[in-house]
């Protein structure tokens, strides 16, 4: 029989408000092995961890249940509060009284009642507990990144310089994400590709960095410390060791009708191409199904031209196997199709354009050379109209339930440069509200009123009229004047919504990370754990965690890379000690648990048994510790009951359902 | 049954929750203060796949009325598969309890991300009135054996 | 006489809107074609409707210039549908006067075939009983 303590948070008015924590912890001593209850203001704190101490001491216990907080919070602080006092960790057991009844539950009577019951179910669970040993296994000391983005690449850096190799992958051709789209940013108004392409020159350059452009992730298997990741290496038709960068290839490619996705399609591209002239590595690669050579057979242009003689035609994918210890996600972001907006006019008019296509209108890379003008007819446009919230803050299936966060900020610096740029053009933007939480933001934001005219209207657009003579109609409200206007436009510009890059669901189902109803992947602790998925050894940076800007995004990077460094710091990691096992005498062999166990941790040896007597060698299921995760699955499956989990086990599962029908 | 004769009556209801998304979503559900009622107990389990079809019979058979189980959503299973197997046992044993005397709708699977308390608090509300709605779970009782 | 309380209670459950999911956007009133013959406007409707102030809205003028065209309900981006608050407090107060200008064996003859389904339908809500 163990001797149980039973302790009662109050988690200061949390709990105690709601439930009656003096009566819980009366009960507590009426059920069979409690020997001590005693209820306390902060379990947490240091006098709380005091008191149990001090009650595992003289009142001998083996066993504790604490009625706090989620487990999810502070089971590990109780666990290790007991192994400071000589009791194994294991022997801790938490009955979840604030949010699973105190925030829940408004009656004193019935939270108490139910606090009574899940406290009961502890104890029954932790009668049954016994003590458990983690085991230990090794950590692989290189990081992985997924995404090449100013994200990904400022992650990789400090992980780099912290001495640990780290490779990208980067889908596109290139490195450099969004940011390299972006022509100035605010609210400094420096040139994007300025503070951006030496990072992507240094990451490049590191020692430590190897980079995989054109490659994704395949697979991922594993855990933290020791993930295997497939990255299946894209076939680029141009060796990447040959190619001297010279650009040749590009100017005589023949195919050069097809989309520049870099130019968000405003342009066209050759079909050998690198995306823009500062790519890292700076080595194109083929678009297959734009090439004549891949679609005819008859062309091989490039390959005559090029000096290096680095195109090869035969290029198959390439899929390479490398060991992770840690895995940074670093997807970013994209922006919402519009078509569902017709009212904008998005897909009628040439001249209604997102945020992202003006930015590269106004970059003098673009497919204007950095002129401002309108596409259907290359006018300079007179009057601008700029239209916030497109998408975002919808309740609709139309649009995304989330504030964007960088939309303000950028209309107010895409109207400050037209304005800088081009005094005579008129710039109104409609807005619902303007929000500019940020450093030097609001003030931004007011110098493109106060100093550069911007007329900003409240009140959304309802309508987008293109007129037969090429001019667009706004129909808009000024909610402030109460007034309907009817405002003739030659470009309308949407700050659409952006959304995390498609591409990573797949990738969370990989590494079984978890992702929220807007596919933003979701962190271990909204407040506490930011940049950590609660999957172990995944951590977030960017904007795949939620909307960021690009201060934001590199301080997230930052500290992902420090959480990645410090478990890769780590020479041996403790596995979970609730693994499965399996009964000598009760298992068959029969393979069942093998065939549903995720992590091949099950295998059979022929070894000697001594059943009451009878010495026979029978086929058995054997758990490896190091690879079993502790998911259960074998243990329903196996038709004899000789699996079971330890920490989870049948009996102290049933001894829960028990305490809890009683 | 009508719904005067419920009046009063507090169902048992037992909901697994693996650990990684459906308790994780009703610690939302409580830190964002969403209601649901003081009926439903919580175990917690590491994945919805530990969940034995054993132990929703011996909830059943001790008096409970109602019994849910909570996953992650298919496909973004923590153990990546163990959602899958618990889907499939699940189908299975629910679609004999009738045969043994539990009617349909005294459980039920539902999926319940880390993100959405809102809807962990909606399922429990859903679930709580149905089981209300049909009453004690008078039909196992005879076979109970109570200790 | 049933409370402005009573009433606003009936327009949210005749429209099935929450108006408390508006954040007062303004899309309703920049899409709405009859705005300049509204004296309260479409947005200020769903404020109307929260501050329970249904009398206000009886007496509007508002009521009878709404065409019922349905693009703030279309555009609305939360849901909020401001044409069917009109639509409902229109209702309320039809039904307070007891009017009933139109019954259905009267509508075949008034059908043109140019006229949109929806009018129809908006018509025949409105002047019921």
């Amino acid at each position: 029989m163990q001797r149980i303590g039973v302790f009662v948070c109050h988690c200061g008015t949390n709990i105690a408000a709601t439930v009656d924590v003096k009566k819980v912890t009366e009960m507590a001593l009426h059920e069979p092995g409690v020997v001590h209850a005693e209820d306390y203001q902060y379990m947490c704190s240091e006098a709380g961890q005091e008191l149990i101490h001090k009650a595992i001491k003289e009142k001998h216990l083996t066993g504790l249940v604490v009625c706090s907080c989620s487990p999810r919070m502070h089971e590990t602080t109780f666990r290790n509060a007991a192994e400071k006092a000589g009791l194994n960790p294991y022997m801790v057991e938490i009955a979840n009284i604030r949010e699973h009844c105190s925030w829940i539950h408004k009656d004193i009577e019935e939270a108490t009642e139910k606090a009574v019951i899940l406290m009961r179910a502890a104890i029954a669970k932790v009668n049954l507990d016994a003590p458990l040993k983690p085991g230990e296994s090794k950590v692989t000391k290189r990081a992985l990144v997924i995404g090449g983005g100013i994200a990904g690449i400022q992650t990789a850096l400090d992980i780099a310089e912290a001495g640990y190799p780290v490779d990208i992958v980067e889908k596109t051709p290139s490195i450099g994400g969004r940011m390299s789209q972006l022509d100035k940013t605010f609210p400094t108004l420096d040139c994007s590709s300025c503070i951006l392409t030496p990072k992507m020159g240094e990451v490049n350059a590191h020692p430590n960095v190897n980079i995989y452009t054109y490659s994704e992730v395949e697979s991922v298997a594993g855990f933290v410390g020791d993930f295997t990741v497939e990255i299946r290496k894209k076939a680029r038709s141009v060796d990447m060791d040959k190619c001297t960068g010279c650009g040749v290839c590009q100017e005589k490619c023949p195919s050069k009708k097809t989309p520049s996705e870099f130019n968000r399609g405003l342009d066209t591209r050759s079909a050998i191409y690198t995306p823009f002239a500062q790519a890292v590595p700076n080595v194109p690669v083929i678009d297959r199904d734009a090439c004549i050579k891949f679609k005819t057979g008859k062309c091989g242009v490039c390959s005559k031209v090029c000096q290096a003689g680095a195109i090869d035609y035969d290029q198959v994918d390439e899929i390479i196997t490398e060991k992770y210890g840690a895995i940074v996600v670093a997807t970013g972001f994209d922006m919402i199709k519009l078509d569902k907006y017709d009212e904008y006019a998005y897909s009628q008019s040439k001249d209604v354009i997102t945020s992202l296509e003006l930015e590269r209108i106004m970059n003098a890379a673009g497919p204007t050379g950095g002129h401002l003008e309108r596409l259907s007819d290359g006018k300079a446009p007179k009057e601008m109209v700029f239209i916030q919230c497109v998408g975002s803050r919808c309740a609709d299936e139309r649009g995304k339930s989330y504030c964007s966060k960088v939309c303000c900020m950028y209309t107010a610096k895409h109207a400050m440069l037209i304005r800088d740029k081009y005094p005579d053009v008129n710039v109104t933007v409609f807005y619902i509200d303007v929000r500019t939480p940020g450093k030097n933001f609001d003030e931004f934001y007011r110098r493109a009123v106060e100093e550069y005219g911007v007329n900003y209207i409240k009140g959304q657009v309802g309508k987008v009229i293109p007129q037969p003579d090429g001019k667009l109609l706004v129909q808009g409200a000024d909610l402030l004047d109460n007034k309907q206007i009817l405002k003739e436009a030659d470009m309308v510009v949407l700050a659409a919504a952006i959304e995390p890059n498609p591409d990573v669901r797949k990738i969370a189902t990989m590494l079984t990370a978890s992702i929220d109803t807007n596919n933003f992947l979701t962190e271990a602790h909204a407040k506490l754990r930011p940049v950590e998925s609660p999957t172990a050894g995944i951590f977030l940076s960017g904007v795949c965690q939620g909307p960021k800007d690009i201060p934001e995004t590199v301080s997230q990077a930052g500290a992902a890379a420090v959480k990645a460094i410090g478990l890769l710091a780590k020479d041996k990691l403790l596995t979970n000690p609730c693994t499965a096992h399996s009964d000598e005498l009760m298992c068959n062999g029969c393979s069942q648990c093998a065939n549903v166990c995720p992590y091949g941790a099950i295998s059979y040896e022929d070894k000697e048994v001594n059943d009451h007597g009878v010495r026979e060698v029978r086929r058995l299921a054997v758990v490896n510790d190091a690879l079993c995760q502790g998911c259960g699955a074998c243990t329903v499956t196996c038709p004899s009951g000789a699996m079971d989990l330890q920490g989870f086990s049948n009996r102290q599962i049933l001894a829960e359902v028990d305490a809890i029908c009683r | 049954m009508s719904i005067e004769k419920n009046e009063g009556f507090r169902p048992k209801i037992v909901a697994f929750c693996c650990n990684w998304c459906s308790y994780a979503g009703a610690d939302l559900a409580g830190s964002s203060r969403m209601t649901y009622s003081a009926d439903v107990k919580i175990i917690r389990v590491p994945c919805s796949c530990r969940v034995n079809p054993m132990f929703i019979l011996r909830a059943f058979e001790r008096g409970a009325d109602g019994v849910i189980m909570c996953g992650c959503h298919p496909g973004d299973c923590h153990y990546t598969s163990g959602n899958f197997y618990a889907r499939r046992r699940m189908t299975l044993l629910f679609s004999m309890l009738d045969y043994i005397g539990v009617e349909n709708g005294r459980t039920r699977v539902e999926w319940v991300s880390a993100a959405e308390g809102a809807k962990f608090s909606q399922t429990m509300h859903e679930f709580v009135d149905k089981i209300t709605s049909l009453g004690k779970n008078v039909r196992l009782e005879d076979l109970r054996c109570r200790n | 006489m049933k409370t402005e309380k009573n009433r606003a209670e009936m327009i949210r459950e005749i429209s099935g809107v929450n108006p408390l999911k508006c954040m007062k956007c303004g899309k309703c009133s920049a899409s709405c074609p009859s705005y300049n013959e509204m004296d309260i406007k479409p947005h200020q409707f769903v404020s109307y409707v929260i501050n329970e102030d249904i009398e206000a809205l009886a007496n509007s003028t508002s009521l009878w210039k709404c065409l019922s065209c349905f693009a703030c309900v279309e555009r609305c981006p939360r849901d909020v549908k401001p044409g069917k608050l009109i639509d409902a407090a229109r209702q309320i107060v039809v039904r307070e006067r007891g009017q009933d200008y139109l019954t259905p064996d009267e509508i075949p003859e008034l059908i043109d075939p140019e006229t949109p389904q929806q009018l129809l339908v908006s018509a025949f809500r409105r002047y019921r009983r």
